[in-house]
């Protein structure tokens, strides 16, 4: 029984991390060593020069700080402004405060789908379609599941260390400054980890509001090169820019593992 | 989910309004005064301006003009529009049943005496990680059906290789494979529930004699279910809404373009995108976000309906 149970484990793994090895390989190859029958499983040849041309044939350069750029912003926003309101949430006492996070809470299930338009009309009234402010701007407000997640730890936090800094004659912000932020450490590294992810995988959102080349994301970058520019095929560089998009991702895993898995089970369990 | 409307009554300290300070009020709608506003100028208003607009012709250059029904009798003639419902539900009835029986199994796989598990663990995670585009590319060559690495074991061995991205019958079934391989965080959120069952629990169990099987109908299944019921209605609002790989592999900007062969890639988001970024017909596609805002609320809330058939909550069990 356990034999056939890491048989399957094994197995599987294996198979679940093989496209991420077609994805390295191709981004060695030709265009005509990748469409070949049997595929290469090593390239061959092995061109290298791939991940150096990819600069002169379209700017990757520039949209590996574009998405730097957003990633970081839009992160730091929600972060903040939902670790703001998950104190309130968490510990101060008011009228009205359940409902409300009730009602925040219930906007997870709220499809993005019909926000979507009205939020494009109000940013292409602001002038901002061609912008990054679209992708950051409305994280400063917070987000559902952070505030929640924060919340939860928030509570976890004795209150005697909170009552004690009141004595002290601490006010509201300087406790959450100082008692509540240094202590939800871990709790904001997972959630920026979730954050940092998210933002950087985007792609909808990023599609629909920037249009000018100079503007693109990595993520939009791969969706320009699919199409076959004046009747040359990018499909290797399309491997190219994909493997520059998933390689932070993987260290950004290996260097906190943990946090990542907490983070998930976070969101999943006691949703 | 169910629990967060229970959230309130976890806090009974609450309800004794005399002792709630001015200050107390002050601070803390200042501090979550950020996220109230979001949750009306992102969320809730949003909602209300989307259902004003799907009764009006919306370009944005000129001002909306109402024209009242027109917009969803004109959807229920809209060929296109009858396509991509039945491009996505095809999706949501395979995708949805596969990928809670196939992430749960394989949380079941990874629970228990297990050695190695951060290793297996990861294995399985990684790909939900990858950013969905580039999933999308590199499946676009492993799908190939002449040259994709999927089929060549099949030809090899003479066997009927399905054309995959290629035959409008198997696009759906192609795109709930790409999305199948990224099931990690399924995984992660159920084991983490299978291995919170408490092992007294199995123990009772096996002093009662009873067999493995009926260990997992009658401890496990029933002590997950909450979650499985989360996940369950996660994944019915997600699967409603695939955009990105469907967009990678068949969509295009260009007016009358085809997603697909024979339009089977024709998502309900890649048509709702196209007509309200590709044509300008900002009302006609809000109509369209309506309908399926609703679609997914009454499943919701058909699916909330059936939960105390099936869904077990642990007496006292408050959230916290």
């Amino acid at each position: 029984m356990n034999v056939i149970r890491y048989a399957i484990l094994v197995g599987g793994g294996i198979l679940m991390l093989t496209p991420f090895f077609w994805l390295v390989s191709s981004s060695f190859k030709t265009p005509a060593t990748i469409y070949v029958f049997p595929p290469q499983w090593i390239p061959d040849p092995f061109r290298w020069q791939n991940y150096v041309e990819v600069f002169d044939a379209v700017p990757v350069l520039r949209a590996s700080w574009n998405t730097v750029y957003i990633t970081m912003f839009a992160s730091i926003g929600v972060i903040m402004s939902s670790a703001m309101a998950a104190y309130g949430f968490a510990r101060l006492r008011f009228r009205g405060r359940d409902l409300t996070f009730s009602l925040l809470l219930s906007t997870v299930m709220l499809p993005y789908v019909v926000t979507m338009i009205p939020i494009f009309i109000m940013f292409s009234r602001l002038g901002w379609v061609d912008s990054f402010k679209p992708l950051i701007v409305p994280h400063w407000f917070g987000g559902p599941i952070t505030i929640f997640m924060l919340r939860q730890f928030f509570r976890t936090i004795p209150l005697e260390l909170e009552s004690a800094a009141r004595i002290d004659g601490a006010s509201r912000p300087r406790i959450f400054l100082q008692v509540i932020i240094p202590l939800a450490r871990p709790a904001l590294v997972v959630t920026s980890i979730l954050a940092l992810v998210f933002n950087w995988n985007g792609f909808l959102e990023p599609l629909i509001y920037l249009r000018k080349t100079k503007l693109y994301t990595l993520a939009l970058l791969v969706n320009s090169l699919r199409e076959f520019e004046s009747g040359l095929d990018w499909t290797h560089y399309m491997m190219v820019v994909s493997t520059i998009m998933v390689v932070p991702v993987l260290i950004l895993y290996f260097l906190a593992q943990r946090a990542f898995i907490e983070g998930i089970v976070l969101t999943g369990l006691k949703g | 989910m169910a629990s967060i409307s229970t959230t309130p009554a976890a806090q009974p300290r609450l309800k004794i309004w005399q002792r709630l300070s001015f200050e107390e009020t002050v601070f803390g709608w200042l501090f979550i005064l950020p996220a109230v506003l979001g949750l009306i100028l992102f969320q809730l208003g949003p909602v209300l301006v989307s259902m004003g607009l799907s009764f009006t012709e919306y370009d944005i250059i000129n001002r909306p003009t109402w024209n009242g029904l027109e917009n969803y009798t004109r959807l229920f003639q809209d060929a296109l529009w009858i396509k991509s419902i039945q491009v996505t539900l095809k999706y949501v009835v395979i995708y949805v049943p596969a990928a809670l029986i196939f992430a749960y199994l394989v949380a079941l796989l990874m629970s228990g005496r297990i050695r190695g598990i951060s290793a297996w663990r990861t294995m399985w995670y990684l790909p939900s990680i990858v950013p969905s585009v580039a999933a999308a590319a590199v499946w676009r060559w492993g799908l190939h059906p002449e040259f994709g690495p999927i089929n060549f074991p099949l030809k090899v061995l003479g066997l009927p290789a399905p054309r995959w991205l290629a035959d409008p019958d198997w696009i759906v079934p192609s795109i709930v494979f790409i999305s199948l391989w990224s099931l990690g965080n399924s995984v992660l959120i159920f084991l983490a529930s299978i291995t919170g069952v408490p092992r007294s629990f199995y123990e009772a169990a096996e002093v009662d004699g009873a067999g493995i099987w009926r260990q997992f109908t009658t401890i496990t299944l029933p002590l997950t279910s909450s979650i499985i019921f989360f996940q369950l209605i996660i994944t019915v609002i997600n699967s409603f809404q695939v955009f990105t790989s469907a967009f990678i592999l068949f969509g295009s900007n260009a007016a009358g373009s085809v997603a697909g062969p024979g339009n089977a890639a024709l998502f309900y988001m890649l048509y709702m995108y196209r007509n309200a970024f590709g044509y300008f017909r900002n009302g006609y596609a809000s109509a369209m976000a309506w309908l399926l805002f609703l679609t997914v609320a009454i499943l919701t809330f058909i699916l909330f309906k059936t939960q105390n058939r099936w869904v077990y909550y642990e007496a006292g069990d408050d959230n916290e």
